[in-house]
């Protein structure tokens, strides 16, 4: 087996292109992710609401995302596009993991916060915007960081409804010209490229975070 | 543990009539930190040693080298003739390799400050488990030895309890039982009672007493327990700034220190009640 | 409810499959997130290189490229077709391999240098004090982790239809495709793997008690059943991204 290097720069373009789509449903599923997590984490010390949101967000957490994201897309009227339901799909998929991460910061606050803040008679939006949240959230920037690259790493997920992302792409050169063997390969060698380096840069806020 | 016909601080006398441990002028720095500077000094077999000194001295350290838990910067330690530190090779010593001194520190048995139990094992799993594995005990001896040892410390009734369940002074003397079962020729203890509360202090200290009287080990004692100091050990060095400042019987340096250095360390540890 | 009664045992053909997957996938991974993460705390570059570059690359990769990779690029290198569900097997078992293995490595790491100190003291060997020390206490502290990641696992399993693997999902598109029960058909695949989570949660919950009650800890959460059925928090950094 000789590698082609011909066909290397060929598929280039295309799996570029595929990269770019990649790297847009994680960008946009992640802001869904962050903002819909906080709410949920602050929606769960509601009570009667909070546990339901709970086992809601449970259920989503336990199964697995390609049946969620096919189930879904399925159901939506075929005007709303593959890429929007990728993107909506992965972003409460992993909402159910970021409301966990603000939950545990949020309870990592001092007790004595919350008190400080009922002493001033605070009012709660004032305790949680301006007391509470801004602690909690740069206590889990790591580990709020290390779901974006869980997220890439889901999108080839996206393949399952024919989103034209970098697995999918893959898939259709492949067959095109028979040259599965260098177009899989170079899609694990992106993978590696994007993934390792925002490995590092992580380790990195992990340290200067943790030094706070 | 055969037992010795002299029970009382004598100086022993070394059947081999050569030191069992000899310090040759070992040096030991952690980056720019000189903790011990040129030292050179000798233990004779059975002989018991107290090594005082305020803290940062270098007290531990000694113990820490001879446990082989830290490498000598320069200079080399021997024990029982040979060399430990290091190891012979064509005529030269080099430093030494690990299954070099996994042979050599067999002979060697140290009790923590911290006790260091193994958490995830029973009083006996902790006693018999390097008996067994290490020195190929079968599992009826190494279990005779643990029972016997710990009706010594006077913990038999505490042979299947677990170390979380026991006191710290109960702790230590488990630990002190886990030593011995390894049939030690040098026994290193490591400020063994400074962990402890007050109260459970004297329990540790007669076992300790109880093996010193009844066993020919050599000991190297880091302590603040100086009445204990003074009755068992043979020999007291104080130590400062990486060198020994003062050495001599308990009596001498205890009641006579000619330092400065001796006086105003022994006033201040008599000061803090200790 | 009626239609998922009646199609039962093609649910339950289905599940049998995805649980075959998690747990030939969760074997795998155990022993290479055990060899590569103690690897890792070898004090020695080569080693722990090796350990390096498996978690990068195997952690790095997707478990669907891994997966698309093993069935459709090595069969035209090696000229062997892998089984189906061996390579969706292989697949989700070096991924989350992976993630294990950095799981174990800092659980050994975490180990109080103080026990490493009195096994020397003891003098065991290398491998002693790995065996009857080290890893018998790292083992608690590796558990709650590995419980999310053998979720991760098996919801990563799912994905295995994609290269023809007759499981949970497969059986849900078939049923859609039979009946057009779209809602129906996916809904009670999601009921099975819930369950299959629930059971595995469960059973990793046991474990750790075990291992908590083995170092004479109490568990946290307290004793007794209701504290077993009660939901474990997701760590905040460990659990999920395969």
């Amino acid at each position: 087996m000789i590698w082609d290097f011909e066909f290397t720069v060929e598929a280039m373009p295309d799996l570029l292109s595929g990269l770019w789509v990649t790297v847009q449903v994680t960008i946009l599923g992640y802001l869904i992710a962050l903002s819909l997590g906080l709410l949920i984490a602050v929606v769960r010390r509601v009570r009667v609401v909070g546990p339901l949101v709970h086992g809601v967000m449970e259920f989503i957490r336990t199964t697995p995302l390609v049946v969620q994201l096919v189930f879904v897309f399925l159901l939506t009227p075929s005007v709303i596009s593959g890429m929007t339901v990728g993107i909506v799909v992965l972003g409460v998929h992993y909402s159910a993991y970021t409301a966990e991460v603000y939950r545990s910061g949020i309870e990592g606050v001092a007790k004595g916060q919350w008190e400080a803040a009922r002493a001033l008679s605070l009012p709660a939006s004032r305790t949680w915007g301006a007391i509470v949240l801004p602690q909690a959230i740069r206590k889990v920037i790591p580990a709020l960081g290390n779901y974006l690259i869980a997220m890439f790493k889901d999108t080839p997920l996206l393949l399952a409804i024919g989103v034209a992302e970098l697995l999918t792409q893959a898939r259709r050169i492949g067959s095109a010209s028979f040259q599965v063997v260098e177009a899989y390969t170079l899609v694990g060698f992106l993978f590696l490229a994007v993934s390792i380096p925002s490995a590092i840069l992580i380790r990195r806020l992990e340290r200067r975070y943790a030094a706070v | 543990m055969p037992p010795s016909d002299t029970p009382s601080a004598e100086t022993p006398q070394g059947g081999s009539g050569q030191p069992q441990i000899v310090f040759d002028q070992v040096v030991k720095r952690f980056g720019d930190l000189t903790v011990l500077d040129h030292l050179d000094f000798s233990v004779e077999p059975g002989e018991r040693v107290t090594l005082i000194g305020p803290s940062g001295s270098g007290k531990t350290t000694i113990l820490r080298l001879l446990m082989t838990l830290e490498k000598v910067t320069e200079g080399h330690i021997h024990v029982a003739g040979e060399p430990f530190s290091h190891m012979r090779r064509g005529g030269h010593l080099v430093p030494a390799s690990e299954s070099y001194l996994r042979r050599r520190r067999r002979s060697i048995g140290m009790v923590f400050q911290q006790f260091n139990l193994f958490p995830n094992m029973t009083v006996r799993k902790n006693v018999i488990e390097a008996p067994v594995h290490v020195l190929g005990l079968s599992k009826d001896e190494a279990n005779q030895r643990a029972e016997e040892l710990l009706d010594l410390v006077g913990l038999g009734d505490k042979i299947d309890a677990h170390p979380t369940q026991l006191s710290g002074g109960q702790q230590q003397r488990v630990a002190i039982a886990r030593a011995l079962a390894m049939r030690p020729d040098i026994l290193l203890l490591d400020e063994v009672t400074s962990a402890l509360d007050p109260e459970l202090v004297a329990g540790v200290l007669d076992v300790l007493r109880q093996v010193a009287e009844t066993t020919d080990i050599t000991m190297l004692c880091v302590t603040h327990e100086m009445g204990f100091a003074r009755d068992v050990s043979h020999r007291v060095l104080m130590f400062d700034k990486g060198q020994i400042a003062e050495e001599g019987p308990p009596e001498q340096i205890f009641e006579d220190p000619r330092e400065d250095r001796t006086k105003s360390f022994l006033r201040s540890v008599l000061d803090n009640g200790f | 409810m009626q239609f998922l009664i009646e199609r039962l045992p093609l649910y339950l053909d289905g599940a049998w499959v995805t649980i075959q997957l998690t747990l030939g996938g969760s074997a795998l991974a155990f022993v290479l997130a055990m060899a590569f993460g103690i690897l890792g705390t070898i004090n020695h570059w080569l080693p722990r290189a090796v350990a390096t570059v498996y978690v990068e690359v195997f952690r790095g990769v997707a478990a669907l490229v891994l997966m698309f990779w093993m069935a459709f690029a090595l069969p035209l290198i090696t000229g062997f077709q892998l089984e189906d569900r061996f390579a969706a097997i292989l697949a989700v078992g070096l991924n989350v391999g992976a993630y294990g293995a950095e799981v174990v490595r800092a659980a050994i790491n975490a180990v109080p240098k103080a026990q490493v100190e009195a096994t020397v003291a003891l003098n065991l060997s290398w491998f002693q004090r790995l065996r009857l020390v080290v890893l018998p206490q790292a083992w608690a502290q590796m558990l709650p982790t590995f419980g999310n990641l053998i979720i991760e696992l098996m919801k990563a399993t799912a994905v295995a239809y994609l290269i023809g693997v007759v499981d949970l999902t497969a059986v849900a598109q078939q049923m859609r495709q039979a009946t057009g029960e779209t809602i129906v058909a996916f809904f009670g695949a999601l009921l099975f793997y819930f369950l299959i989570a629930q059971v595995l949660i469960f059973g990793m919950r046991l474990l750790e008690r075990r291992a908590n009650r083995k170092l004479g800890r109490t568990p946290p959460g307290g004793t007794g059943l209701k504290a077993l059925l009660k939901h474990p928090a997701v760590s905040g950094s460990g659990g999920a991204g395969i």
